[in-house]
């Protein structure tokens, strides 16, 4: 797949690497510290930083904000963009300001629903849905032109993906959606974090015959468990989660205090056996309010140092 | 029988309780009743299947209304029994009147008391 | 048809408190159906209010007329003749009733006492759903005949979404998953090819985004 975008991360992806990215929260507040140190305990381990928006409808600050300090210091974001929120204007407009930081990565997601945060009384947007926003991405992209018909002066130069969940119902439309994302021009999706190594490697598998693995990039994603119970709490609570019951009894087995350890080499093993499928091109590790946790993950995954590309 | 049973019970008969509707029970208040029974066959032993079942809930309709307007939700009460059980029905009335008695006269009667005057 | 429910009776008697002599209005149509705003629902309401107020010492005129529609001029005409004697008209119709009776007479408040909730069906005695948010703009032959703008509580055009679990919805496993349905409808009727056609970006100007709507037929005036 050629490069089409000054994009970091895609650069890496052409060039054949396992890319890795991991993500980042927003504080509930202006301080810029979080994001600051958050994005240093891992910028040499990742090739770009998520910063999510607005997630499980908690306001917080806004993502645009934070890939742009990200962006100041010199590391690659990838923007996150809910369609829940805002409506065309919204997301054209800020998809321009991101443009003009020269961030290079789009996530386009619907979104949580606003009943799960904290304006649960608030209007939901849903002007577009997230297939609809990276055709608007490509459109402003490829065309130079609004969604209204008008040139872009300077137009976005944005490598596109969106989310994936391969173990979501229905299991037999998880394929025909992801085939439906790459005819939206979807270029790389990053998975909802992955348990059921089996589970994922079928889909992996449908996919490939398919051909779709050689349209899109496909990042697996992965959050180490901290504990046996947020392993229950995963597979009971979660909607869309698959948490094998031989993971959860493998960290109820442990002794409490080494859980976190048990649960950052499960992590490991799973990359390790990941890296081996064809068609994955990348992890996405997600360790929210762990994120110190990455470099090491990282590095006992053999996926230190990280490449670097022109 | 002739069992007793107090006086001021009123006996108004319907075929069903099923027929008895929310307004009839409402209206009996208007007119200045004090408290309204309404008496149906046992559950499942209703002759028209569902009928006394449509009384309970309009019983508890008119019970969640007269309270919310301050009259009183005990004032108005379903009992079940069947056609056979003459002392019982005599000791729902008595029940019903005593509960009734301690509830005092229905409030809208002193309220009508001053425009008959 | 358009489906109302009951306001609390303490915000109805709120309301009204200030009138002597109130004229509760119901409607023959969608309020009859979903029990809000009938002629049973007017009786009932009328007693209830009645009875409030003589308890609180007050004295009021209340009286009861059901209209067989509040949504067109010839039903509301009818009232003409009686309007003067009332200070105000509770409409226990649809939120279009009370604001075309409004409308109509405009020296008498009108006051709602339903609140309007949605267009839908009747699933069973008791149980009304909703099914249509007038987009002004139908694509049900596209999805099976189930509507992602009032059934997906994302309006989805192309779910589902990561949150669909069990073919219930994220946010209630009493909501059904409108993309699960949709696609269950597909494969019932053969045609889960469609699926992956992608809907294009909804034209939401016949919606309520563009402004109050309005429907002209030109062939039907005189």
């Amino acid at each position: 797949m050629t490069v089409k975008t000054p994009s970091k991360l895609e650069k890496i992806l052409a060039a054949g690497h396992l890319a890795v990215t991991s993500e980042c929260g927003p504080p509930r507040g202006s301080d810029p510290e979080g994001i600051t140190h958050k994005a240093e305990l891992i910028k040499d381990h990742v090739d770009a930083i998520n910063i999510t928006d607005n997630q499980t409808s908690m306001t917080r600050m806004c993502s645009l904000a934070a890939c742009i300090r990200l962006k100041l210091m010199g590391l690659e974001p990838v923007l996150q963009m809910v369609t829940r929120d805002r409506n065309r204007i919204a997301l054209q407009s800020d998809i321009l300001g991101a443009a003009y930081f020269d961030i290079h990565n789009i996530l386009c997601l619907s979104g949580d629903h606003n009943s799960f945060g904290d304006c649960a009384k608030g209007q939901n947007v849903h002007d577009l849905d997230s297939l609809q926003l990276v055709q608007t991405v490509r459109h402003m992209r490829d065309e130079g032109k609004f969604l209204g018909g008008d040139e872009i002066k300077r137009p976005p130069e944005m490598f596109v993906g969106a989310a994936a969940n391969p173990f979501a119902d229905p299991f037999e439309i998880r394929v025909p959606r992801l085939a439906k994302k790459i005819a939206a021009g979807v270029e790389f999706i990053q998975t909802q974090c992955i348990y059921n190594l089996d589970k994922f490697e079928a889909w992996m598998k449908i996919a490939r015959d398919r051909g779709l693995t050689e349209k899109v990039y496909i990042m697996a994603g992965m959050t180490p468990m901290k504990s046996a119970g947020m392993a229950r709490y995963m597979k009971n609570r979660v909607p869309g989660m698959d948490v094998p019951d031989d993971l959860v009894k493998r960290l109820a087995d442990t002794p409490k205090e080494k859980q976190a350890e048990e649960g950052i080499s499960i992590c490991v093993e799973a990359i390790q056996r990941l890296k081996e499928v064809e068609g994955v091109a990348g992890f996405h590790v997600m360790a929210i309010e762990w994120e110190e946790k990455v470099p090491e993950i990282i590095e006992r995954a053999g996926l230190y140092p990280r490449p670097k590309v022109a | 029988m002739r069992l007793n049973y107090p006086t001021n019970v009123k006996i108004i008969r319907v075929p069903c309780t099923g027929k008895v509707d929310t307004i009839h029970m409402l209206r009996a208040f208007e007119k200045g009743a004090d408290g309204v029974c309404v008496i149906g066959c046992m559950e499942g032993d209703c002759h028209y299947n569902s009928g006394n079942f449509r009384a309970r809930k309009r019983v508890a309709q008119v019970s969640q209304l007269l309270e919310q307007i301050g009259i009183g939700g005990q004032r108005v009460q379903m009992f079940n029994l069947s056609s056979g059980e003459g002392p019982r029905f005599a000791q729902y009335a008595v029940e019903m009147t005593e509960r009734v008695t301690a509830l005092g006269p229905n409030p809208i009667k002193l309220a009508r008391k001053p425009a008959a005057a | 048809m358009i489906v109302a429910d009951k306001k609390p009776i303490e915000e109805i008697i709120e309301t009204t408190r200030n009138f002597k002599r109130l004229l509760i209005l119901g409607c023959n149509e969608c309020v009859t159906v979903c029990e809000a705003g009938g002629k049973k629902e007017v009786g009932i309401l009328a007693s209830a209010l009645r009875m409030n107020a003589l308890n609180q010492g007050r004295e009021v005129k209340i009286d009861e007329i059901t209209l067989e529609r509040q949504c067109d001029h010839e039903y509301l005409e009818e009232i003409r003749d009686v309007v003067d004697q009332y200070d105000a008209i509770l409409s226990i119709a649809c939120g279009v009733g009370v604001q075309f009776t409004a409308e109509k007479y405009q020296a008498t408040p009108v006051l709602p006492g339903v609140n309007t909730k949605f267009m839908g069906a009747t699933e069973k005695r008791g149980l009304w759903v909703e099914r249509c948010q007038g987009c002004g703009q139908c694509i049900l032959a596209m999805t099976g005949g189930i509507c992602p703008v009032s059934r997906c509580a994302k309006r989805l055009f192309n779910g589902p979404c990561g949150g669909s679990t069990n073919g219930k919805c994220e946010i209630s496993k009493e909501v059904d998953c409108a993309w699960q349905l949709i696609i269950d409808r597909m494969k019932a009727l053969g045609t889960l090819e469609d699926y992956e056609k992608l809907s294009p970006i909804k034209d939401w100007s016949t919606d309520r985004a563009g402004g109050p709507r309005k429907v002209v037929r030109e062939d039907v005036q005189l």
